[in-house]
């Protein structure tokens, strides 16, 4: 027996080829086959939606600005030492670039980069060169200096030489309130200017107060709603339902019409005298009215992954636990609520993914204290225009929310993911 | 919970009632800020409260004459006809390339399935403001930005993962044999196709369909960005309402928006008996 060489072994077809290699071929080809349907999709969502996101996430480490419009002076500022004015010839350079950049309309960008990372500096490039028009020749060092004195300053060449990298991670250092010092060392931003970590830790804390609201109120009803008969469940899930299907800026507009100071909800307070009429309550337009919106808003999406895990739970498990002796707060600790962990699981992160994003609501029901992390993002893109900041911003939320997928496919699985 | 045993207690009782009223309370909080805008809509008076005289239901408080607003303003019109174009054209683009991926997705043989399955979702899980702040700088590029191109494309990249996520579900429970039985009936894969695997994927197909155009055609966050004055959607016309100065006329446009949620529920509560029924699931 122990002689029989492994080629003795190996089955073949009838054509000769061994068994196994057919058997590989066929598998092949039809994972290719299962392959090329998949394929349209995913070339189509890689082009239009992955594509268009590493394009802005490459964004918030890019840095042509500078490199491009001063790229002479840069390379004459090569051997310049930290804490010199350099001398006539970079002077020069520098002017000479600065007039074709004013020309090529590039010197405002410029002026607006520098000024990210030495606040009021923007001034100093756009009237330099300005002026530099009309200055035809040297001592080019004596002009730029009798243009603004900041010339002099050691620090706005160390800043000039920074921004001149190609890249830079300068904005994602703004997005969690740190900054390059001159010397290229990293270091806080003063007190007054650190605003994105506090705004980070408030839509994570507000996130997490709308995920605990909606298991708190999502709970009692997938619980009603299970252990009622077929017919009336069906009737309260339409109840659950509906706003589910509801427009959202349907559901936003209600909310205001409800919580605004002439609103609905105000007035029926006023009717009862449980309040006056002149100290009417402020419900909208800060954080209590995001909260409340998107509470409402994201309930559903808690239910209906509560109601599917309890309706597979049997009640005579409860039914054994009470004839058992247990009293029923410890018959739906012990028994009911650990078979219902999936179900909070899975509804919990869905709604704390979708909360830690959210733009429209808060941007119309927030007012100037409910914003979150994405009103900023919005912020920089359309008024500000500092597409680098918005871009580093988007980074970091996009890595937390990637952060939380991953974990939500590990515990629920996407396939899971239930709809209605 | 279903019934109340007849030996309970006074203090499960209260339990009980009181544990019904909580819910009770609950699905208020859920249904009535669709309801409370309803009645408004008819108001005669340019408020956003009811005054007295509509709360005696007396005829002179109610008028159509929000409604007639909304037909009576172009904007308004332009901004309903965009948005069933863009949500028309991209629920059939979001259906089609959807409907044939899960058909691959669910084959046994499908190679990285959880990778794959993970990138064609993540638009639904990628939170809006990213997208719409990516699509602005790229379709800008390209030329793509403030065309009904751009926003179709957008639109069926965000609508594809609920029906690649629907049509998934429905194949979940798909008898393969069927398809055997019927190629050694004689059907090539074509009639096969079209004659028993499309019949018992259609309801999560339509279902799909429905998913993707609900969330075309309530989309405002990538129009904000994508779309220009001319491609304008109802979402839209309505966010500029709320931002600039509330009119009642939006509270017309948000019962229409209302009653169209309604049907198209019904429709989906239509599909998924069929469904059941189809695959012989009895509900109980």
């Amino acid at each position: 027996m122990a002689e029989i060489t492994a080629d003795q072994t190996v089955i073949t077809t009838a054509d000769g080829v061994p068994l196994k290699s057919r058997l590989a071929q066929a598998e092949r080809r039809k994972k290719i086959a299962a392959f090329a349907l998949v394929l349209p999709l995913l070339a189509f969502i890689l082009i239009t939606f992955i594509v268009p996101i590493l394009d802005m996430t490459f964004r918030s480490v890019d840095n042509p600005v500078v490199a491009e419009t001063l790229p002479r002076t840069l390379a004459a500022l090569e051997t310049w030492k930290f804490g010199e004015v350099p001398d006539e010839p970079v002077f020069a350079i520098l002017a000479e670039e600065m007039v074709a950049g004013s020309k090529a309309r590039t010197i405002g960008k410029v002026a607006t980069r520098l000024n990210y990372e030495m606040p009021g500096s923007r001034s100093t490039i756009t009237k330099t060169a300005r002026r530099l028009k009309r200055i035809k020749q040297g001592p080019y060092k004596e002009a730029f200096l009798k243009i603004d004195k900041k010339w002099g300053d050691p620090d706005l060449w160390a800043r000039l030489k920074q921004i001149g990298a190609p890249y830079t991670l300068s904005y994602y250092l703004a997005a969690v309130d740190m900054q390059y010092d001159a010397e290229g060392n990293i270091v806080s931003q003063p007190e007054d200017r650190q605003i994105y970590v506090p705004l980070f830790v408030r839509t994570l804390w507000v996130s997490l107060l709308i995920t605990g609201l909606c298991l708190l109120l999502a709970y009692p009803i997938a619980y009603l709603m299970a252990t009622l008969p077929t017919g009336i469940s069906n009737l309260l899930m339409i109840m659950v339902l509906l706003p589910f299907w509801t427009s959202l800026l349907v559901r936003t507009t209600s909310w205001i019409v409800l919580l605004q100071t002439e609103g609905v909800l105000n007035d029926i307070a006023v009717w009862l005298g449980l309040i006056g009429d002149d100290n009417r309550l402020q419900m909208i337009y800060n954080m209590t009215g995001t909260v409340i919106a998107m509470v409402h808003i994201l309930l559903p999406f808690m239910v209906l992954p509560l109601f599917s895990v309890m309706k597979t739970i049997s009640p005579s498990y409860m039914r054994a636990a009470r004839s058992l002796g247990a009293t029923p707060p410890r018959a739906f600790w012990t028994v009911y609520f650990p078979q219902t962990v999936p179900g909070i699981g899975a509804g919990s992160i869905l709604v704390f993914i979708l909360a830690i994003g959210y733009y429209i609501t808060p941007a119309l029901v927030g007012g100037r204290t409910g914003q979150l992390i994405s009103n900023f993002i919005a912020f920089h893109m359309q008024k500000s225009l500092n597409w680098g900041l918005a871009a580093a911003l988007g980074g970091i939320l996009l890595l937390g929310v990637l952060a939380l997928y991953w974990l939500y496919n590990r515990i629920v699985g996407i396939d899971n993911m239930k709809l209605g | 919970m279903a019934a109340l045993p007849p030996y309970a207690g006074p203090l499960e009782r209260s339990w009980y009632y009181g544990f019904r009223v909580l819910c009770g309370l609950i699905f208020l909080f859920l249904i009535m800020p669709i309801l409370v805008i309803v009645p408004l809509s008819f108001n005669a008076e340019p408020y956003f409260t009811f005054n007295e005289s509509m709360l005696r239901l007396e005829p002179e408080a109610y008028s159509l004459r929000w409604y007639e607003d909304i037909f009576n303003n172009p904007q308004w019109v332009h901004s309903i006809k965009n948005s069933f174009i863009v949500a028309i054209f991209s629920t059939l683009l979001a259906t089609f390339l959807g409907t044939l991926a899960a058909l691959g997705l669910s084959r046994a043989y499908m190679p990285y399935r959880t990778a794959v399955m993970g990138v064609l979702i993540s638009p639904m899980i990628v939170p809006l403001i990213i997208t719409a702040a990516g699509m602005y700088f790229f379709y800008s590029k390209i030329g793509l930005a403030q065309t009904y191109l751009g926003l179709i494309l957008a639109h069926t990249a965000l609508g594809t993962p609920f029906v690649v996520i629907t049509v998934t579900a429905t194949l979940v429970g798909f008898d393969h044999s069927l398809t055997r039985a019927s190629a050694s009936l004689g059907a090539d894969p074509t009639r096969t196709f079209f004659k028993v695997i499309v019949p018992l994927i259609l309801p999560g197909v339509i279902s799909g369909a429905l998913f993707a155009f609900i969330t075309s055609f309530d989309e405002v966050v990538v129009v904000l960005f994508l779309a220009g004055f001319e491609q304008r959607t109802i979402p839209r016309q309505m966010w500029a309402g709320i931002r600039e100065q509330i009119s009642p006329t939006i509270l017309a446009v948000a019962t229409l928006l209302i009653t169209f949620s309604i049907v198209l529920m019904s429709v989906l509560e239509g599909l998924r008996r069929r469904n059941e029924r189809l695959r012989g699931i009895r509900s109980t």
